[in-house]
């Protein structure tokens, strides 16, 4: 399964600059670990120390939120846009 | 739908306009700011158009140089200022001279002693008062944030203002932009009530209708602010969130001031993002530390509407993780089904032996009637969520109604006919002479 990532400004210096970059995974979570394997670094900044998504991390597949879905294990289908952004932004 | 609202923007010319060049790296005076630190992990970084944290993605506030050691100066020196926010520039990241630029001047809005609505709520006499932000420049407290945002943006060179909004902050926003001579380019959803639809585009600037809910908005802007179709934007409650947020902190001063430079004992807040609810506590927390209060207890309570509670319900269940709804509810300037600062505003709310409630759109509905018929105030739907809630814990006893208590009313009920349309009307209609007049019992 190969999908797109979106890559937030912050973590770019982890993809050479890149916006969105390919990975591969069935699930968030080879995804995560697929991105790890080329852009050493990038997972420890999107999950925490119990290897859960950090809270001010917001992953999109396609256009659903995985913490609506089933967060990392959230499938990953073929040709899918994976987003991942920061939570902070919006609101007052 | 992201990509496609990109697409769509450039199809319409709306991106081809927005790429300018910034330098962040340049020297910036924002007065008293400092710079930037992480609240999650306290990392420290300078001054500049960033939001969130490198390291752990944890939101970022402005830290200061505050002016210690002479209270009495501070405070004669803010008395001395106009009757706005810049006041407290000294307390502000503003550069000193912000009084003199063009901008739309809010705040130092009326705090309403209520004593009709108390009487009718069980509360004492002079303990209850509205602060009463609906007489901002464009009649919700937003103008106070987003004029913090305009000098940041002029601070880091940016000459387009943007947001996602719920319909205040794109009339704020738009106002704004247009009196300082901006270029404005705001999102909404495309199904907002029509009057705040209009109050936004009338000033002129771009106004874009996405299909989605707030939260799709939200992170439609995120992911602009990282193309190159966003590339030197100043998105106020984005890149320039952290300056945005501290315009809320001016709500504390003013209260405090207003109540002869003393602490509220209690004070209700509504909750969308949580940020207001936040600055408003560290607004607080300044003013005990500058000694222009005497630091004693207060406590802090939140409001949101049962369809969109996520705060509410993380509140009662003992969570310190906000999990994300689905909003479904009238209350639309407070409809955050993901709200960023949740999680702090559970910690302010449980330091400071406070709470966080919510009502059904039904009580909504019934608080807008009640300030008004009892204080001749007209609030939106946020503020009927704030009264609502206020009424449910004063009922409930957990507002002690023998304390000053404020009601934080953060917007004007032109805005949301829409909420309260279906329930009021015409006594009577009459034909125009008095035997009519007395057969509809109305002599």
């Amino acid at each position: 399964m190969s999908v797109n990532v979106r890559i937030p400004t912050i973590l770019r210096t982890y993809t050479g600059g890149q916006a969105e970059v390919s990975a591969e995974g069935a699930t968030l979570s080879e995804v995560i670990a697929d991105l790890e394997k080329n852009h050493t670094g990038i997972a420890a900044r999107v999950l925490d120390d119990q290897g859960k998504l950090r809270r001010f991390v917001n992953v999109y597949v396609n256009d659903d939120d995985v913490r609506f879905e089933q967060g990392l294990e959230t499938a990953t289908p073929d040709g899918a846009g994976v987003s991942i952004i920061p939570a902070v932004a919006g609101g007052c | 739908m992201t990509t496609f609202v990109m697409r769509k923007m450039r199809r319409k010319g709306l991106a081809s306009m927005a790429v300018q060049t910034v330098s962040a790296t340049q020297t910036v005076d924002l007065g008293p700011a400092s710079g930037l630190s992480c609240r999650e992990c306290g990392e420290q970084f300078p001054l500049g158009p960033i939001f969130a944290c490198e390291l752990c993605f944890g939101p970022l506030e402005v830290s200061y140089d505050l002016p210690l050691g002479d209270p009495e100066a501070l405070r004669k020196r803010i008395e001395a200022g106009p009757d706005n926010i810049w006041r407290y520039a000294p307390l502000l990241p503003v550069p000193a001279d912000v009084a003199q630029k063009p901008n739309l001047n809010p705040g130092w809005t009326k705090l309403v002693q209520a004593d009709n609505l108390a009487g009718a709520l069980g509360v004492e006499p002079g303990k209850l008062f509205v602060k009463d932000d609906s007489g901002n420049p464009t009649h919700s407290f937003k103008d106070r944030v987003v004029a913090q945002a305009l000098e940041a943006a002029r601070a880091f060179g940016f000459t387009t203002l943007s947001c996602s909004s719920t319909g205040n902050l794109a009339g704020a926003v738009g106002a704004a932009a247009a009196r300082a001579g901006f270029r404005s380019c705001v999102f909404i959803p495309h199904d907002l009530e029509q009057g705040k639809v209009v109050m936004a585009a009338v000033y002129g600037g771009e106004l874009v209708g996405i299909e989605g809910n707030y939260d799709d908005v939200n992170r439609f802007c995120s992911e602009l602010i990282g193309d190159p179709a966003g590339e030197g934007w100043g998105f106020v409650n984005v890149n320039l969130r952290p300056y945005y947020g501290e315009g809320s902190k001016t709500l504390a001063y003013e209260i405090c001031e207003q109540l002869g430079w003393r602490l509220p004992d209690q004070i209700v807040i509504p909750i969308a993002s949580g940020s207001q609810l936040t600055k408003i506590d560290k607004g607080l927390q300044e003013l005990i530390k500058l000694g222009l209060v005497e630091d004693k207890p207060y406590k802090i309570f939140g409001a949101q509407a049962e369809g969109c509670s996520p705060v509410s319900v993380a509140f009662k269940a003992g969570h310190d993780v906000v999990r994300p709804q689905k909003p479904d509810t009238i209350a639309k300037s407070l409809a955050i089904g993901n709200p960023a600062d949740g999680p702090y505003v559970l910690d302010i709310c449980r330091r400071t032996g406070g709470a966080v409630e919510d009502v059904t759109d039904e009580q909504i509905v019934d608080a807008i009637k009640l300030l008004a018929r009892t204080e001749g105030i007209f609030t939106e739907t946020a503020g009927g969520t704030t009264l609502g809630v206020a009424k449910k814990l004063i009922e409930s006893g957990a507002i002690d109604p023998s304390l000053t208590t404020v009601v934080v009313n953060t917007g004007d009920g032109l805005k949301t006919l829409d909420a309260v349309a279906p329930t009021t009307g015409m006594t009577a209609v009459i034909r125009p002479n008095l035997d009519s007049f007395r057969e509809a019992g109305l002599a």
